[in-house]
This record gives structure tokens, C-alpha cells and sequence, in this order.
């Protein structure tokens, strides 16, 4: 019985050490933003790991699932004669949900995944160390970029996905399901507000970007430094991130479209 | 590798891919055509009842978007909806004596204030009073009507 009782506390207090861990990583982090802006090619280098590797599955899922919401939003439409309104839905649906959330999901499964496991095995295979024994600073050198690339990039492929899923959906119904094209736009145009429903799909974006991407670099961090260590961060990057984008997203909705 | 001529081109093509989507979000998909007739003038007018209508309703003379719902208030006084209107500069010879009514677009659709020119010679200008205004039509009370006359048919 007290054994159970100490094992709970131990490990309440390692989520605790984990949680504090992780915020005084971001303040050091955060710290090292000034240094990149001269430096700013380092960041360039990320942004083409994160970002435009990133880019094929997010164009990919955003003409599908934009395509794949024309044709079942078809079917509920239909019965009601409103189908014109097929544009207002995939708009609606990809620019405040979809864009920022499956956007955020696919970056946690490409990007940070990736990111987790490189910074990993730098830590597997003593690099940041070696750095460190250089008075360099890991986190300066090798972290801060990666986050800044993480949260440059993420609002910007959720705005590819919107994009391209608006593009799909609009081939799907004016194309396959011949829904007029001047009410497919103009009902859209008319309903969706700039910065009711783009600006704050962009704001999500930023937040899910900021935050895969921390969970990304401190798991990477803080990893065990053994192979298996590595595997397990790259799962947890992928497992935590998605319950984060997916809880925040709630959040983020309630207070936004409450 | 690292400062290469062609990671440096990729990220300036996702860049650009990134801002253009942005742009296409804002431009095509969005109402920003709708700020940029935010130069007009507001004229009030005084509503039993507003029914659904909220901010940025369109107002309409014969069909065609020419302002928007400002703002919407209650006064104490009369216990009457204050609607205040924007209505874009180009359209500067409404009747001072026009009627306004909140009409519903379709069955269910959305609401929207209708105007319909009077034959004064003086024009709304900033501060206008709409004088002559008509109610929502709430479908509750026409139901409600409805069946009071059947019933008193019978």
C-alpha cells in the first residue's frame, strides 16, 4: 500500500521535474533568439528541413481532405437544396479547423518527429557536449533555430493546406458535382470574415507550431541518450504533440468561436 | 551543403507558397472586399424589433449591397433597437425619408436591412435619422397570428 502511495508521488514529482525542466528550456531558448537575427541562415537551413520537406504530405492532405469534404458535405446539402452553401462549409472547416489542426498533426508526425530524433542522437552521440566542452551553447546553436524554424513554418503550411483544400473542394463540387461557381464563391466570400475566421486560424497555427515544436526540441533534449532513449523521445514527440494540438485546439475554439 | 545556392532557393519558393496561400485565403475565400468600403457615413435608425440581425449585416437598396450594420444598441427610452448603418460614400443621394425594413434572406436565411427610396428631396448624410422604419418579421409571431385566426374562423 505504501509502496503504491510512494511509486504515485514519485511519479507526480517526475512530471513535475519534467514540466519545470521543460519551461526553463524555453526560457534558455527563447534567450538565444536575439543572437540568430544576424545569424539568420541558420534558420534558413531548418526552415528546409521543417518547411519545404513538410510540404508534399501537407499540399497532398489539404487538396484531399478539401476534396473529400466537398463530396460528404454534398450528400447532407443535397437534402436541404443548399447546396450552394458546399463553399462556405469547406471554407469554414479548413480555415479555423482543419488547417491549423491536421496541419499541426502532419507537422508533429514530420517535422518534430524528425527534429526529436536528430537532436537525439546529438545527444546519443555526444555532439552536444563536444559543443558544450567549445563554449558553445547547444541550445543557442543548435536549438533555437530549429524552434524559430518550427514556428515560422507551421503557420504558413496550415495556410498551404487551407488553400489548397479551398482548391480541391472547389474542383470536387464545381467540377464533379456541378455546385454553381459563382455561388460557390460568392456564398464563401460572403460568410467568411478576415479576421474572425482567417486571423484566428492563422493564431492556431502560430500556437500549434510554438508548441510542437517545444515538445519536439525538449524531447529531442532531454532524451536518454541510448538508442532506445531516442526512439521512445521521437514517439513521445509525435504522441504528446498531437494530444497537445488536439487539447489546445479545443481551448483555442472555445475562447475564439465560443 | 549547409549555405547552398538551392536550400536557399527552396525555402524562398515556401516562403512565397506560404504568403500566396495567405493571400488567396484573404483575397478569394474571405470578405476583404468588404473592408475596404469601411469609408461611408452612419446613419441610425430606431427598430422594434431587430430580430436576428447582427453587425456587419449588409443593407441593401433594390438588392445591391450599399452599407453595413455598424453597430447595434439598445435605448433605454423607448425600449427600441438602435441600428446605426455605414453606408459607402459612392451613395450619397438616398432620400432623406427613405424606409428601412429588416427583411430575411429566404425562409431561414439571414437578415438583412432593405431599403427603399422615398421622394424627398434632401439626402441622408452623416448623423441621418432613418424616420421610417418596419420590424423583423419573427416567424414565431406569424405562426402565432396564424393559428389566432383560425381559431377565431371557427
Amino acid at each position: 500500500m505504501l509502496d503504491q502511495l510512494q511509486k504515485l508521488g514519485a511519479t507526480a514529482l517526475g512530471v513535475a521535474e519534467r514540466l519545470g525542466r521543460g519551461h526553463l528550456f524555453l526560457w534558455h531558448v527563447l534567450g538565444g533568439f536575439p543572437a540568430l537575427l544576424p545569424r539568420f541562415g541558420l534558420v534558413i537551413n531548418q526552415l528546409f528541413s521543417v518547411g519545404v520537406l513538410s510540404l508534399l504530405i501537407i499540399a497532398v492532405s489539404g487538396l484531399f481532405v478539401g476534396m473529400v469534404l466537398a463530396l460528404q458535405g454534398y450528400n447532407t446539402l443535397v437534402d436541404f437544396g443548399a447546396t450552394e452553401s458546399l463553399g462556405v462549409m469547406v471554407a469554414l472547416s479548413l480555415v479555423r479547423e482543419l488547417g491549423p489542426v491536421v496541419g499541426g498533426l502532419l507537422f508533429a508526425g514530420r517535422a518534430g518527429s524528425a527534429l526529436t530524433a536528430e537532436i537525439g542522437l546529438m545527444k546519443a552521440t555526444e555532439q552536444l557536449s563536444a559543443m558544450e566542452m567549445m563554449a558553445v551553447d547547444p541550445l543557442h546553436r543548435v536549438v533555437a533555430p530549429r524552434f524559430m524554424a518550427g514556428i515560422l513554418a507551421m503557420p504558413l503550411l496550415a495556410a498551404i493546406f487551407s488553400a489548397l483544400g479551398v482548391i480541391g473542394g472547389y474542383f470536387v463540387a464545381v467540377g464533379l458535382l456541378g455546385v454553381d461557381e459563382g455561388a460557390f464563391w460568392s456564398q464563401m466570400q460572403a460568410k467568411v470574415d478576415l479576421y474572425e475566421d482567417i486571423l484566428n486560424g492563422v493564431i492556431k497555427s502560430i500556437v500549434f507550431g510554438f508548441v510542437v515544436t517545444w515538445i519536439a526540441v525538449f524531447e529531442g533534449y532531454d532524451a536518454v541518450p541510448t538508442s532506445e532513449g531516442v526512439s521512445r523521445a521521437t514517439t513521445n514527440t509525435v504522441v504528446h504533440g498531437s494530444l497537445a494540438v488536439l487539447g489546445l485546439d479545443f481551448i483555442l475554439t472555445a475562447l475564439m468561436f465560443g | 551543403m549547409m549555405h547552398s545556392r538551392s536550400v536557399q532557393i527552396w525555402v524562398g519558393l515556401f516562403v512565397v507558397a506560404g504568403m500566396a496561400a495567405l493571400l488567396m485565403l484573404s483575397m478569394k475565400v474571405s470578405n476583404i472586399s468588404a473592408f475596404t468600403e469601411s469609408e461611408g457615413f452612419e446613419v441610425t435608425g430606431y427598430f422594434e424589433n431587430i430580430g436576428g440581425l447582427k453587425v456587419r449585416s449588409p443593407v441593401t437598396m433594390a438588392g445591391v449591397v450599399v452599407g453595413r450594420v455598424a453597430n447595434i444598441g439598445f435605448d433605454k427610452d423607448s425600449y427600441e433597437a438602435v441600428v446605426t448603418l455605414n453606408i459607402q460614400n459612392e451613395y450619397d443621394n438616398i432620400p432623406v425619408d427613405s424606409s428601412a425594413s429588416i427583411f430575411t434572406a429566404g425562409l431561414l436565411g439571414e437578415q438583412y436591412i432593405g431599403l427603399e427610396a422615398g421622394g424627398a428631396e434632401e439626402v441622408l448624410k452623416a448623423g441621418s435619422e432613418l424616420e421610417l422604419t418596419q420590424s423583423a418579421i419573427v416567424l414565431e409571431q406569424i405562426i402565432g397570428q396564424f393559428l389566432v385566426s383560425q381559431a377565431d374562423k371557427e
